[in-house]
């Protein structure tokens, strides 16, 4: 069969582009990807979700056809759960068909412009979600220093606090984790400075990587 | 003599005959015949339809149009329903509100898809439109019920209230008090998004018994089982009715109590809600299921054999959206018992996990493709399939408008032959010749897009992600598909090559995603730069794409066509290509 009008792109491996650079490799879906002047690799996926796989060593080899899953199952550590990636498969929202919360909830770093929204349902224990959210906020906080919102200052340290249904904001690990997913409704990073005064016993921090 | 005839129609004739031409094709033809028609047709157009709410500005429309008085406009991109758009970027209502609030004094609906409204929209909306009868918000965010209040307290006219799948701050159950006692206009509610907060259950009954012409009832969750009686009882009228949570203690008078509501209501054609079914309590529907033709079961728990009973009860059916635990065998009974079957839509009861849930593979599809002659549109989640199958579906079913397949492993090959599914959506495309939308899955080569480009002459929304192996198959959607409009991509190989050299086909689109693919920055501002109808705007967390070489791969795209230019609410991660991005006007 041949396309229709008369332009027609190189295969493969023609002149002009370096195909194999760009190429996605037959890896597990959401592995970083090497970029094309040979630099670090672009980073790990944005999605909240992968940050739950920490476990999962680099798999360069799963060029073989069902490799892939075999190396889902050997990976995923809980039985029944996978490497998630950000948006696949395609269903809105229906990971909580059939659960009795929508725990999804809105997280606010101090001095960011906008809201992130992270599905604590994603999460087993409060460090996954720390280290998360430290993710999350480094991430800004590169953002702030590109547009010169903040201030590099370093060991800046910040405070992870919860509000719960009745309003009242505090520390986040006082409580067993499923009872957080249960009672927390929003988050914010706040600065420790201004976390005096929330629950008594000391909580796990977020701090700022400089 | 004769010429002169024609030429002498009074305008008031032509409107008179305009206004039985209600698609917005026609009219848009219409107003392209010549200038005096377009004059007339602009005076008397009533609604519009904005496909990308960044493609024109509310100004534009409205001097163009200044006696609208129903308005549809979507946001975001459809990737957006898949958490692939950051938060913040994007969609408000709030500027066209603010716009229309004084230009259309008298607009009366408003239907809006994927687009952040705030309490402040809606409260303008109540005290903006004095005439104001349809609100649908689907898929929108960014209010609460303190917003939902506002227009319960003002909307004296309004007949539907639809917030299907919005996602709403639910601050307190008592907005529903607000509608005052002397409103009895209610047609149609739909506030199955709402949260597990309490709804307060007799403001809801108070107001169902006050809205005669109330057809369609969708309740949320927090309802619970032993209230529906009632309010069935109170509405006999309905046509469409979403229950809530389906569960409660099986006690025989609750039952009985439920059974004859249901019976009572004799025109009940669609029924949807169905959280956490009791399976006992099923049969209580079964009085009405002789006559749906609508059946939402996608939040339905429930085993195959319950499924597979319910669903030979319901021979009239032309819709259901179902959990894979309906299985082949469920799916069989429904090739056999619903022959009117027009829409079938199976999603996974655990996308995330590796082993499969139940028995639901490609036999299930094949089935009711050969038994349900008029199914059209398909949205099918499964764990295998094979090319045979996709071909025999394809020979089955070629009426099919729109076909969805979401094979939950990326990259997944043929369980048969191990090979890709090219032959088998190329199947698809070669036999539906009128198929609108497609989305692809699987292990798929360049191949597939030469058959998509070869055959899909109809299609207009395509959904592809991992597939591909190089810039070539891009280029055979992009220059063969002479009917896109919407093309949306994530995860494949496909760079500049094929997007710079079919750049005028984006004009003739209304829009372009692509997401973890290999378009560098320097394409994307060759494409902003040299093609001002297009927005091209990249989506990049990283930091500003200047900041890295430019042959460096952005992370998102979205390319859209617009006559607005450049839009000025872009947040910090999205960055315009676009040139002189400040000496638009709106």
């Amino acid at each position: 069969m041949s396309s229709e009008n008369g332009k027609r792109l190189p295969e493969t491996d023609a002149d002009g582009l370096n195909f194999e650079a760009t190429e996605l490799t037959l890896g597990l879906p959401g592995k970083s990807r090497v970029t094309p002047d040979g630099g670090a690799k672009l980073g790990s996926k944005r999605g909240f979700s992968e940050t739950v796989d920490l476990r999962l060593g680099d798999n360069k080899d799963a060029n073989k056809l069902g490799q892939s899953q075999i190396d889902a199952r050997e990976a995923a550590k809980s039985p029944g759960s996978k490497a998630q990636v950000v948006g696949w498969p395609p269903v809105r929202g229906y990971a909580k068909r059939g659960k009795k919360s929508c725990k999804y909830v809105k997280v606010a770093v101090d001095g960011a412009p906008y809201l992130r929204k992270v599905d604590l349902e994603m999460y087993n224990t409060y460090q996954q979600l720390l280290t998360s959210l430290q993710d999350m906020f480094s991430r800004f906080t590169r953002n702030f220093l590109n547009e010169k919102r903040i201030e590099q200052v370093n060991g800046i340290e910040y405070a992870t606090t919860c509000e719960d249904k009745d309003g009242d904001w505090m520390l986040v690990g006082d409580v067993p984790w499923q009872m957080f997913v249960e009672s927390c409704k929003r988050i914010r990073l706040m600065k420790s400075t201004e976390a005096v005064g929330l629950a008594p016993r000391t909580p796990p921090k977020c701090s700022r990587t400089s | 003599m004769q010429k002169r005839l024609a030429y002498s129609l009074p305008d008031e004739v032509l409107e008179h005959v305009f206004s039985f031409i209600q698609s917005d094709k026609d009219r848009n033809a219409v107003s392209a015949v010549c200038k005096s028609w377009y004059e007339i047709e602009r005076w008397c157009r009533r609604k519009i339809f904005v496909g990308n709410c960044y493609a024109v500005s509310p100004g534009m429309v409205i001097r163009r149009f200044p006696e609208v008085r129903s308005v549809e406009l979507k946001g975001k991109p459809h990737f957006a329903d898949f958490n692939l758009v950051p938060d913040g970027w994007g969609g408000y209502v709030l500027p066209w509100i603010a716009e229309m609030a004084g230009a259309y004094p008298w607009l009366e609906a408003i239907r809006l898809k994927r687009m952040v409204v705030t309490d402040e929209s809606l409260e303008l909306i109540a005290k903006s439109f004095k005439n104001f009868k349809v609100l649908v918000l689907s898929s929108c965010e960014g209010f609460s019920t303190d917003g939902l209040a506002a227009i319960a307290a003002s909307c004296k006219n309004l007949r539907e209230l639809d917030l299907r799948e919005s996602d709403v701050d639910d601050l307190s159950g008592h907005w529903l008090s607000n509608f005052p006692e002397t409103y009895t206009s209610m047609v149609s509610l739909n506030i199955s998004c709402l949260g597990s907060d309490e709804v307060s259950i007799s403001a809801l009954e108070r107001l169902v018994s006050r809205c005669p012409n109330l057809r369609s009832l969708r309740l949320n969750r927090a309802v619970p089982l032993d209230k529906i009686a009632n309010i069935l009882r109170l509405a006999p009228q309905l046509i469409e009715f979403g229950t809530g949570a389906y569960s409660a203690e099986l006690r025989s008078d609750v039952f009985s109590n439920l059974a004859g509501a249901f019976s009572n209501c004799k025109e009940l054609k669609s029924l949807s809600g169905f959280w956490d079914v009791v399976p006992d309590y099923l049969p209580a529907i079964y009085s009405v299921c002789s006559r749906l033709t609508s059946l939402n079961l996608s939040y339905a728990t429930i085993q195959s054999p319950d499924l597979l009973k319910l669903v030979s009860h319901c021979p009239s059916l032309q819709r259901l959206l179902v959990l894979d635990y309906i299985e082949d065998s469920g799916l069989e009974a429904l090739a056999s018992n619903c022959k009117d079957l027009q829409e079938l839509r199976v999603f996974p009861s655990d996308p995330f996990g590796v082993e499969p849930n139940a028995s639901l593979t490609e036999q299930g599809l094949v089935a009711v493709s050969l038994g349900c002659p008029k199914l059209q549109s398909v949205l099918y989640f499964c764990r295998r399939m094979s090319n045979a199958a996709l071909v025999t579906i394809a020979k089955n079913r070629p009426n099919l408008t729109r076909f969805r397949l979401c094979i939950i492993e990326p990259r997944t090959a043929d369980y048969l032959t191990l090979e890709p599914f090219d032959i088998g959506f190329g199947a698809i495309v070669e036999h539906c010749k009128d198929l609108r939308r497609l989305s692809l899955s699987g292990l798929l080569t360049d191949l597939v897009f030469e058959y998509i480009g070869t055959y899909a002459k109809k299609l207009e929304m395509l959904s592809v992600a991992f597939a591909g192996d190089s810039d070539l198959g891009l280029h055979y959607v992009l220059s063969g598909c002479k009917s896109l409009r919407k093309l949306e991509i994530r995860d494949c190989p496909f760079g500049d090559k094929a997007l710079l050299a079919n750049a005028s086909k984006l004009e003739t689109m209304r829009s372009l995603w692509m997401s973890s693919c290999s378009v560098s920055y320097g394409a994307c501002k060759l494409l902003g730069q040299k093609m001002p109808k297009l927005n091209a705007e990249v989506i990049d967390e990283r930091g500003p794409p200047g900041s890295r070489p430019e042959s460096c791969p952005v992370e998102k795209l979205y390319i859209y066509r617009s006559v607005a230019g450049p839009r000025f609410d872009m947040p910090p991660f999205v960055w315009t290509m676009n040139e002189d991005s400040t000496l638009r006007l709106s």
